[in-house]
């Protein structure tokens, strides 16, 4: 918008504009679309874990009626596709459509059955066997690490990526050090869980050679790049569309052999191929994530200043290097993240990224800053404890200071300005920190388990190009693009790269484009999740879309308000300098002459004659433009909660819990709540439910939604949500990326929060999730010990 | 090929006469068959709830309900509540406090809520919670949810009371 003018809809309560064919059922997700001659697939997948496949007997199911063919990886010749790394040592595993010669987790697809319905696909599945030849099936990432059995024949070891790195002096550190306070923490594998399942129809039309695949991903960038690659096709001819997609949260955000898959059958057929998982699938299949060991030392001096840290990361990466974040993202991630937002300059710490027999893992909102932040607030605490201090005293005393910022961390990242302080003392004043304390010692004195834990943690968002959104990986994660366009009838419409999935991107994007043309916010179309909308993109992940595409979409719409402004001013014979825009009506200071967008539009297109012939060389009411925050911004919260434990059942109840957050400037405030919301809860359900079980064969025992718990509403507690509201002095617009906070430091502050609550036991809450039956085990041998 | 099974019901008002594999969930028939895709599919095993419809005033899952099991009876899904221009209360209060996000496990959540606010009784924010813990939603948080079901039913009541009042008297 102009300087002059105080922005109409940023900041807004916005109602969005996505909700009215979301709410009636009017929505179009991937599976609703219904294309003439649909064929379907069924896929038979793996009940090993590790095996080589000796056969794959398909007679009984090809003689189903209805069967159009049964395919194996020999019927595919595309090569397969590397995650690659700048990264020294990186081993790369290759992804294919359908398993070649060897099964690596369960759940892997052998072979794919297309039928005219899905329900015949599933009955010839049903008759398909595969003979196997079972191999040692490597589930523990310890045991893996050190095995001589490979999982992938022609890597060197089962570590696809190791790194050690140090900063400071870290000997000194602890040579100096008051106290040291180490711990063995385990934090144990988590799936994403959208509601929708993964889900893709491809429709390879035969005359114009060209393929559209509809996918619910959030990457339709990446996924086109991939697949342009592995179809050895060109880009033009290869379109993927990401239409309403029902959450991602990470799970979305990679390549899937489906997705190859029906693109080579429908490719192959001539029809369009869909393929839709269940949830047994999903649960199979789709990436899962936060599988990690990690033992860590802190270093404190008596005033409780941290002095040095140090951490040993094992990261458990699953079968395959996920395409395109590779298996370096989330453990690296733990280490880079692990010193957080405090003023903490030695550290050192070890990675080690293990292949395992099981499902791959990939991003999950919050790439492991949730385990960062669990083992350092715990070890925080401990030292706090120690010391005798409180632990948002500890806190104050440590986080990065207003004045310090720019802080380069141990790890190397920098912090720019954010309000760490601030967050801290902002959530304390919201709890009302005193009175949860009396709270809590009134609680005790009645013999409940009652305990307060508090967290604090920052991240990196709207990361720009001069680092990558995960490390030496070869995409541009750093630039986005916007186009704004108002045509002969004056509506706008505003296209970007970035795909929505829930974050509201329809609206939130809408109102930015509003403001700076000055049009109703609800005249603004946004188009999103197409490859073939825009020249490249990626998509939306790592709390990116409205720090990039919110400044491209600024950056766009200025410049087609002065395309406006000037077609406007030759029309109406003003100086552009006179002129204003409002509600989509230009009208000239000082004057009753006015125009309207529509009459604009008409003029530019459609009057033939109507602007002289220097100035129609450039006509048009339309710019692209390019936003990339080079480094990206700071985004900091600190999360308090209140647990109280049944001491006969082990169940931990939420009884409270409140955020303080500086995401910068607000576009919609509503959408923001609601985006800390969601990333809250699914942080306590990584906290107390959430975990995917192996058994040691590599069998998933949580393979259903009774076995993998996810919150309820009626376990979710009131959330309470505040925010500073201050604008980043980093990106254009002042935005902070938030998608992804509620779920870093929900873990941490529940898990602080319950070692609170058994503190008269001496129990240390040091793997999650916490559930009634390991506290059960952790009080019983607490007892046990003290007898 | 197995042989199909005449079925008759009313789905939003409207009759539907068909023949059916006796198999055929009821979500792939009104999906599929019947183009209603506002019912989303989350799990096949009745724990997630995106699949919630209304038979016969009452909540079920279609995932696991056959479409025969329906024959003669009465289904509302989504697309029988409200519309773009005229939404229902509950789909007004859901639109004003952002208690959906991606959308998906939305129709069902309403279906779910439909009920609550045909019992018409009074709940607190728990009894509210607790009602609406047979639909997972892992967008929300569910605390939007929660305002806009409690505030559609406190003017469901409210309007009730308001209107009974003359009769009462």
């Amino acid at each position: 918008m102009q300087d002059d003018a105080r922005p109409k809809f940023i900041g807004s309560r916005v109602q969005r504009l996505e909700d009215p064919r979301l709410l009636t059922g009017a929505g179009g997700f991937v599976d609703d679309i219904q294309l003439a001659h649909t064929l379907h697939v069924a896929l038979v997948r793996s009940d090993h874990a590790h095996a080589r496949i000796l056969s794959v007997d398909v007679d009984a199911a090809g003689a189903l009626p209805g069967v159009i063919g049964i395919y194996t990886a020999d019927d595919f010749s595309a090569s397969p596709l590397h995650a690659t790394s700048r990264m020294k040592g990186y081993q790369s595993t290759g992804i294919t459509a359908l398993a070649e010669g060897k099964v690596r987790f369960v759940g892997e697809a052998i072979a794919a059955v297309v039928a005219e319905s899905r329900y015949i696909a599933e009955d010839a599945a049903g008759l398909i066997t595969v003979g196997y030849a079972p191999l040692p099936d490597l589930v523990d990432s310890r045991i893996a690490a050190a095995s001589d059995v490979l999982l992938h024949e022609h890597h060197e070891s089962n570590i696809l990526v190791s790194r050690k790195f140090a900063r400071g002096d870290v000997a000194e550190a602890f040579a100096n050090a008051a106290i040291r306070v180490k711990d063995s923490f385990r934090f144990h594998r988590k799936t994403p869980l959208a509601i929708e399942n993964r889900s893709y129809l491809a429709d390879f039309n035969k005359g114009k050679q060209a393929l559209t695949l509809y996918s619910s991903t959030q990457v339709p960038g990446v996924i086109r790049d991939a697949l342009a690659e592995v179809l050895a096709m060109p880009g033009h001819s290869v379109r993927v569309v990401a239409p309403d997609v029902g959450g991602g949260f990470g799970g979305k955000a990679s390549l899937y052999p489906e997705e190859i898959l029906v693109s080579l059958l429908s490719r192959k057929l001539g029809q369009p191929v869909k393929w839709t998982s269940d949830r047994l699938e999903d649960l199979l299949t789709t990436s899962q994530a936060f599988d990690e060991a990690i033992d860590a030392e802190l270093a404190v001096d008596k005033d409780g200043h941290l002095l040095g840290l140090k951490a040993e990361i094992l990261g458990d990466v699953g079968a395959y290097s996920i395409y395109p974040w590779t298996a370096a993202l989330e453990p690296m991630q733990v280490a880079g993240f692990l010193p957080g937002p405090y003023q903490l300059a030695n550290y050192q710490a070890e990675v080690v990224a293990v292949t395992t027999n099981k499902t791959p893992a990939g991003p999950y909102r919050g790439v492991g800053r949730p385990a960062a932040a669990f083992v350092l607030e715990r070890l925080i605490d401990m030292a706090a404890q120690r010391l005798d201090l409180d632990p948002v005293e500890m806190r104050r005393r440590n986080l990065v200071q207003p004045g310090q910022f720019p802080y380069r961390t141990g790890s190397g990242i920098v912090w720019d300005q954010s309000g760490f302080i601030e967050c801290l003392e902002l959530a304390c004043k919201g709890v009302n920190y005193p009175a949860l304390q009396a709270e809590r010692s009134v609680a005790r004195q009645a013999g409940r388990w009652f305990g307060v834990g508090v967290a604090s943690y920052a991240e990196l968002t709207g990361i720009g190009s001069r680092m990558s959104a995960a490390p030496g990986m070869p995409i541009n994660t750093g630039t986005e693009t916007a186009t704004v366009e108002v045509d002969a009838s004056g509506a706008v419409r505003a296209t970007f790269g970035v795909a929505s999935h829930g974050q509201g991107l329809e609206t939130t994007l809408a109102q930015i484009v509003a403001d700076e043309l000055s049009v109703p916010v609800d005249s603004v179309q946004v188009i999103h999740g197409d490859s073939a909308a825009v020249t490249h993109s990626t998509g939306t992940y790592a709390s990116r879309s409205a720090v990039l595409a919110g400044g491209a979409a600024h950056l766009s719409g200025q410049a087609v308000r002065d395309k406006v402004l000037e077609a406007a001013a030759f029309m109406l014979e003003a100086d552009t300098d006179d002129l204003d825009i409002e509600d989509g009506i230009i009208s000239e200071r000082g004057t009753n002459k006015t125009l309207s967008l529509a009459e604009v539009g008409r003029a530019v297109y459609s009057e033939m004659g109507r602007f002289p012939l220097e100035m129609r060389a450039e006509l048009d009411l339309r710019a692209t433009k390019f936003y990339d925050p080079e480094f990206g911004t700071t985004t900091s919260a600190t999360h308090i909660a209140a647990v109280e434990i049944d001491p006969e059942t082990f169940i931990v109840t939420v009884k409270r819990f409140l955020v303080a957050e500086d995401c910068g400037r607000l576009i919609n405030p509503m959408i923001v709540d609601g985006q800390v919301h969601g990333g809250i809860v699914q942080g306590i359900g990584a906290a107390l439910y959430e975990e995917v079980v192996h058994d040691q064969n590599g069998q998933a025992l949580s393979a259903s939604l009774v076995d993998y718990v996810a919150p309820s509403a009626a376990e979710t507690p009131k959330l309470e949500v505040l925010h500073l509201d201050t604008a980043a002095l980093g990106t254009l617009g002042g935005y902070r990326g938030m998608g992804e906070g509620g779920t870093i430091g929900a873990p941490a502050a529940i898990a602080n929060a319950i070692t609170d609550a058994l503190s008269h036991l001496n129990i240390n809450i040091s793997e999650l999730p916490a559930t009634p039956e390991r506290i059960y085990r952790l009080v019983t041998q607490a007892i046990e010990g003290d007898t | 090929m197995i042989r199909k099974r005449p079925i008759i019901l009313t789905v939003n008002g409207s009759t539907y006469a068909r023949d059916i594999e006796p198999r055929r969930l009821l979500t792939d028939f009104l999906r599929e068959d019947l183009g209603l895709t506002g019912i989303h599919v989350g799990c096949e095993h009745g724990v997630c709830g995106a699949c919630t419809v209304l038979l016969d005033g009452t909540s079920a899952r279609a995932c696991l309900c056959l479409a025969v099991q329906a024959d003669g009876r009465e289904v509302t899904t989504v697309e029988g509540m409200g519309e773009i221009g005229a939404l229902s209360l509950l789909q007004e209060k859901f639109r004003k406090h952002h208690a959906l996000q991606c959308g998906f496990c939305t129709p069902g959540m309403l279906a779910t809520a439909h009920e609550i606010l045909s019992d018409a009784a009074p709940l607190t924010d728990a009894e509210i919670r607790e009602a609406l813990s047979g639909n997972l939603c892992r967008c929300t948080g569910y605390e939007h949810i929660v305002r806009a079901v409690s505030e559609a039913l406190s003017e469901r009541l409210g309007s009730t009371a308001a209107g009974s009042a003359p009769n009462a008297g």
